[in-house]
């Protein structure tokens, strides 16, 4: 099976085949991989170099004139390093586009910190409009990048080299049921599925699978939540613990709850190694996620 | 005709007399729109339009006088600069301004819009239309300016035309002087006069087959 990053460019290079209104701008990442597509179409596979105030600067340009950009680099040079020409020349210019990062928040732990981006959806949600995609299989991915690039809105597509054994289907903007119990509800995002599946194996709660994050499908959780005195929820996300935790307690606002955001802590665990390594140190993995889920949802006293 | 931007001006600041600062950029914004830019207030959405981007939207009265002058927006609206109400704000916006190409305000963003403006029309087969950027020399501080710089020579970017009004301003100046920084960055240069019309125009309409061409336009020094 090939990485989602493997078949963003297999992808974006069949689109632009296909879509004579879509460019694809680099910042000297995967350029390789686009190598021969930038030759059978040299005006709409751009690579700026190692610029990326100048990547997404250009994303916004392209879009004024009337092109569908995609813009693609690390999670970390694509929203952090760059965020006010995400926020000024995309949104603020009443323009749209798509923003195709890899690396996540872990996926060359032996690269350190400055390649690792676990606050980019936390980032994006202090913008108006954005879409946001964390798919969980390359399939997935193909499918949420065909969508993405078709309308004028702003996407981001979150690719990461984890991902879970087999494709689930992407049918709608909503969250997938995958299980139903009645102890509660856990909503896993993207790559973090199999891990919450076998956390939660015997466990009576209803597991939910979001592939699409932003916007939140509060109807979706709502329905999950079930009684209406009350709803356990807890969120497993690959980014910033919490992220989404707001847009859960207001898809709830009016059912007494409690919800429990499980993610990549804010302190920098200053390691190496493996992603295997990351995750059990972040406490996503199956036995970990077993405990603090199961901690949580067991009723008081 | 400056008189009358002047007046155009004096309706925004309230003030028939403006400082070198207010209009360092009128003159050098009026030659574009008067006789270089092919746009009108008709063909503000056709798609192979040329298009004047204000990157350094500080102190827009000067281009708000010019979109005025050339019917662009309502003279009426003038007095309301800066109000609550007004689309006309001390940093320009595009989606409230008509024949506004980019909001600016923020220093740094224009060139890089412009480079991808230019790409785009490129990538369309609209190869006539020219992508004008205007910018400050201070301006030239941000490091972005620096990124569009060096990529638009080596990418050949023909439509891509900058306007650097150069008052001085830039707080260590720049080393080696502004036109160097674009030369060798592979640009098309000419520096000028920024008061000059002729001059303006002559080195607005220069040939520069298969590269980005910049104007530095000289005015009087900010804080002399």
């Amino acid at each position: 099976m090939d990485t989602m990053r493997e078949r963003f460019i297999s992808t974006a290079s069949r689109l632009l085949d296909e879509d004579p209104r879509l460019a694809v701008v680099l910042a000297d990442i995967s350029s390789d991989g686009f190598k021969e597509t930038a030759q059978k179409h040299p005006d709409r596979v751009i690579n700026v170099g190692i610029r990326e105030q100048l990547l997404v600067g250009a994303g916004g340009g392209l879009a004024l004139a009337g092109m569908r950009p995609v813009m693609h680099t690390f999670a970390s040079f694509l929203v952090e390093r760059p965020f006010e020409q995400v926020k000024l020349d995309l949104g603020h210019q009443g323009v749209g586009g798509v923003l195709v990062s890899a690396g996540g928040s872990y996926d060359w732990p032996a690269g350190g910190f400055t390649h690792m981006a676990p606050g980019d959806v936390a980032l994006l949600d202090t913008l108006d409009g954005w879409t946001v995609h964390v798919p969980g299989h390359p399939d997935e991915a193909e499918t949420l990048l065909r969508r993405a690039v078709q309308g004028d809105d702003l996407v981001y597509v979150r690719l990461s080299l984890p991902s879970n054994q087999q494709a689930r289907p992407v049918t709608g903007a909503g969250f997938l049921t995958l299980r139903e119990g009645h102890g509660g509800v856990v909503v896993a995002v993207g790559p973090m599925l199999d891990a919450v599946l076998a956390a939660t194996e015997d466990m009576d709660v209803t597991v939910l699978y979001a592939t699409t994050v932003r916007p939140f499908d509060d109807a979706a959780l709502r329905w999950a939540a079930g009684s209406p005195d009350r709803a356990d929820v807890v969120i497993v996300e690959p980014y910033l613990a919490g992220t989404s935790t707001a847009a859960a307690n207001d898809a709830l606002n009016d059912v007494p709850h409690r919800v429990l955001g499980l993610g990549i802590g804010r302190a920098e665990l200053r390691r190496y190694g493996q992603i295997e390594e990351h995750l059990a140190a972040q406490g996503l993995d199956p036995v970990s996620l077993r405990a603090r889920i199961g901690a949580f949802l067991r009723p008081a006293g | 005709m400056t008189k009358d931007l002047y007046r155009l001006m004096a309706l925004m600041t309230g003030d028939e007399k403006h400082g070198p600062a207010a209009t360092s950029t009128l003159d050098a914004i009026w030659v574009l729109y008067d006789r270089v830019l092919r746009v009108t207030p008709k063909t503000v959405d056709a798609p192979g339009r040329d298009r004047f981007l204000l990157s350094k939207g500080h102190g827009p009265m000067a281009y708000y006088a010019v979109l005025a002058a050339k019917g662009f927006i309502d003279e009426a609206l003038l007095p309301g600069f800066g109000a609550y109400d007004s689309p006309l704000g001390h940093h320009p916006d595009r989606l409230l301004v008509p024949g506004a190409e980019i909001g600016s305000g923020s220093l740094g963003h224009g060139l890089p819009i412009g480079v991808g403006t230019a790409l785009g029309l490129r990538a369309q087969g609209l190869t006539d239309a020219r992508v004008w950027v205007l910018i400050g020399d201070a301006e030239m501080d941000e490091g972005s300016v620096h990124e569009a710089i060096a990529y638009a020579g080596p990418a050949g970017l023909e439509q891509l035309h900058t306007v650097v009004i150069d008052n001085a301003s830039a707080r260590y100046g720049h080393a080696g002087g502004i036109a160097a920084r674009f030369e060798a960055g592979g640009w098309s240069v000419r520096t000028v006069d920024g008061r000059d019309h002729d001059a303006l125009y002559e080195a607005y309409t220069a040939p520069h087959p298969g590269r980005p061409h910049v104007v530095v336009a000289r005015v009087e020094p900010k804080n002399a």
